[in-house]
């Protein structure tokens, strides 16, 4: 098979600035521009002087050192956690961003899908944003024109038609945007984590799109934290850890070097962390005798420790956590404020921790998701949604039963003798 | 995205004929005009109206201020709403698509940040609406001059030039203006200052007739005072004499906007992603 993309030692330099209140590398004002170009003259000025650098811009490797082939055909999945720069990578490699370093080799027709919907207009109708989102991602309108009543059938919309999507309800909204991008028929598609929306029975039925989509020999790079899309779907998978290729290979391989990759997790999240009011610093995760392990059996307690720092003061302080199955589905959540009153708290760095009876888990994966809320003003101060627990291990449990066992978690169930009647 | 072929992605730009991608969105155009026009109607419970009101409004209190009060002259045989009106077509024209060209790349940055495709349809695309509301005004231009008697001459047959003039220096101003918007948010509170100067160093109250000789030369690198003074000369009388040579000086520094602004865009439009 030709090879279709070939990425040489691509990086991206994000350059932070802790000037701009809670902007992080946003646009500048022009008056900056100004206090920057004359603060640029005076370091010219006092030339020799290396340690003038202003201090407040701070450079970030989004990614580093990139390269890979891909042949034709492959489907070649992304997994790695929020800031290890797979959102990146697809922005360069779909020429939304330039890359800092590198060179890239695309052959043949580009189509990339990072976003449902985007450019949907809400004052227009189903129909009209049919055509214009069609043409925002590439399509010709005959070729728009040609497919209209697959897409409207694939969306489960025709009797809305002609009603502003601003009346739509959120379901309809995504699957009419998901199916004008499924319909997209492009050699190389790029996909960035569009199936954690929608219901689960449109899921399964966009992912049965892509997979009827790869069948045609297109080639495909999808990100996702959906483990088992990613087992269903890729021939390949790249894990992505601080902005570099982990591993790359096997899928199944490739998860469990993910969920196995760390004892300490470093959660300080790349967009400018500095701005925030708190911020998640790491977790860990701690047997009963408080020991850092990396795999754990199934009839172990887990004890996860989080450490996050408070910048400014908050008075209905809470913190809460989630525990999502593989796929993507929340299986419970659980809130401090659930069992104590929000308290107050005043800024430094603090760390809580929760227990958690693994005999409940399955032997898959699992991911952890943290919020720090301010109770008071409804909001989030920082979360993280994609921190994968360490793996769980049962060495004699049937694997064969197991793999077979139905539902995304395990409760204990009482069962009687079996008597006669 | 339609791309033909090969794709080569470098840190200094993406190897790719630029007029041959555009080419290939060309549909892309049309749908974006098509939306703002469609959404403009659709949200104004005037509509149309608007289009119609602005220009007639602004050119009775002009009549009346520096006509009548001020009694500034007209031009040739022509009343001086009538002057004032044949100003007010592509001043009006200019000034919006100056503002919205400029304001669109930031409108827009959702799409920017998650699609690809030639940055440049955005800010041209503008240019759609605010040419349907060009010819919105010229229609009751003409029912103006109909009330008043007054018949233009064959040499109304230049106009779509001028227009055409108009309409490469707006754009040429709207995408400088796009460009520096992303990158610096201040220009966000120029653009409308700059439409208030440009109202009144443009010959649109006045003839540019009023202006001392030896200074029109200098007057005449606003090249709205080209596109003004074509205007009148296509729309009003016999009369009216057209300076050829200020008027060149005028296209001239039209186009230099124009392709300036095409190099600056072009120069800064791969970067609008990482910092709209």
């Amino acid at each position: 098979m030709p090879i279709v993309i070939r990425a040489e030692n691509i990086g991206k330099l994000y350059r932070i600035n802790h000037e701009t209140q809670g902007r992080g590398f946003h646009y500048k004002t022009l008056r900056e521009a100004i206090v920057d170009t004359g603060k640029a003259i005076g370091r010219g000025l006092r030339m020799g002087k290396q340690e003038e650098i202003d201090r407040s811009e701070e450079d970030f490797w989004a990614l580093q050192d990139i390269s890979f082939e891909i042949q034709q055909g492959d489907r070649v999945g992304i997994i790695g956690r929020n800031g290890a720069g797979k959102s990146t990578l697809l922005k360069i490699l779909s020429r939304i961003v330039p890359p800092t370093t590198g060179k890239v080799t695309i052959e043949g027709r580009v189509a990339s899908l990072l976003e449902v919907g985007t450019g949907f207009h809400p004052e227009l109708t189903g129909r009209e944003n049919i055509f214009l989102n069609g043409a925002i991602l590439g399509m010709r309108k005959q070729e728009i024109k040609r497919k209209f009543d697959e897409i409207v059938a694939f969306a489960e919309v025709e009797k809305f038609l002609d009603t502003p999507v601003k009346h739509y309800s959120s379901g309809m909204y995504v699957r009419l945007a998901f199916a004008v991008a499924a319909h997209l028929e492009p050699d190389i598609l790029f996909v960035d984590e569009v199936l954690a929306v929608g219901d689960a029975q449109f899921q399964k039925k966009c992912l049965g799109k892509m997979e009827d989509v790869s069948k045609e020999g297109r080639t495909i790079l999808f990100v996702s934290h959906n483990m088992q899309a990613i087992r269903q779907l890729c021939t390949r998978t790249f894990v992505l850890d601080k902005a570099k290729i982990a591993y790359s290979g096997n899928c199944s391989k490739a998860i469990s070097h993910y969920f196995g990759a760390d004892i300490k997790l470093d959660l300080m999240h790349i967009s400018a962390y500095k701005h925030k009011r708190a911020y998640l610093k790491y977790i860990e995760f701690l047997d009963e005798l408080g020991k850092t392990k990396q795999i754990f059996l199934q009839s172990d307690k887990i004890q996860v420790r989080i450490v996050f720092v408070i910048q400014e003061a908050v008075k209905e302080f809470s913190i809460a956590m989630a525990i999502l199955h593989g796929d993507g589905l929340a299986v419970f959540s659980e809130a401090l404020c659930d069992q104590v009153k929000p308290t107050s708290i005043q800024e430094g760095e603090y760390s809580i921790s929760f227990f958690l009876n693994l005999s409940y888990l399955k032997l898959e994966p699992y991911f952890l998701a943290v919020h720090l809320t301010d109770m008071m003003l409804g909001e989030s101060l920082d979360y993280n949604n994609s921190i994968p627990l360490p793996e769980i291990k049962n060495p004699s449990a049937d694997t064969f039963i197991e793999s077979r066992r139905w539902g995304v978690v395990r409760l204990p169930v009482k069962w009687s003798e079996i008597e006669a009647c | 995205m339609i791309n033909t072929h090969k794709i080569i992605i470098t840190p200094e730009k993406s190897v790719l004929s630029f007029w041959l991608e555009l080419w290939g969105y060309r549909d892309l155009f049309y749908f974006l005009a098509w939306r703002d026009f469609k959404v403009r109607y659709k949200q104004t419970v005037l509509g149309v109206v608007w289009a119609v009101i602005r220009p007639l409004l602004t050119m009775l209190i002009l009549s009346v201020i520096f006509g009548h009060l001020a009694k500034l002259p007209s031009e040739g045989g022509a009343p001086y709403q009538i002057m004032v009106f044949s100003a007010m077509l592509p001043w009006y024209f200019f000034a919006s698509t100056m503002q919205d060209s400029s304001q669109s790349l930031v409108t827009n940055a959702n799409m920017i940040t998650k699609v690809y495709f030639p940055r440049l349809i955005i800010p041209i695309s503008t240019l759609f609406v605010t040419t349907v509301d060009f010819l919105i005004s010229l229609v009751i231009f003409f029912l103006m001059m109909a009330w008043l008697n007054f018949v233009p001459t064959l040499k109304i047959a230049w106009l779509p030039l001028f227009f055409l003039q108009a309409a490469l220096s707006s754009i040429g101003m709207g995408l400088w203006l796009a460009a520096l918007t992303v990158s610096y948010r201040d220009f966000r509170h120029v653009v409308p200052f700059l439409l208030q100067i440009g109202l009144y160093v443009s010959p649109v109250a006045f003839s540019s007739g009023i202006i001392p000789e030896q200074w029109r030369q200098l007057y005449a690198l606003n090249p709205l005072v080209g596109v003004i003074d074509g205007f009148r000369w296509c729309l009003l009388d016999e009369t009216v004499r057209l300076e050829w040579y200020n008027f060149d000086i005028s296209l001239a520094s039209g186009l230099l906007l124009l392709i300036s602004g095409l190099w600056f865009f072009q120069r800064v439009e791969r970067r609008f992603a990482d910092i709209i």
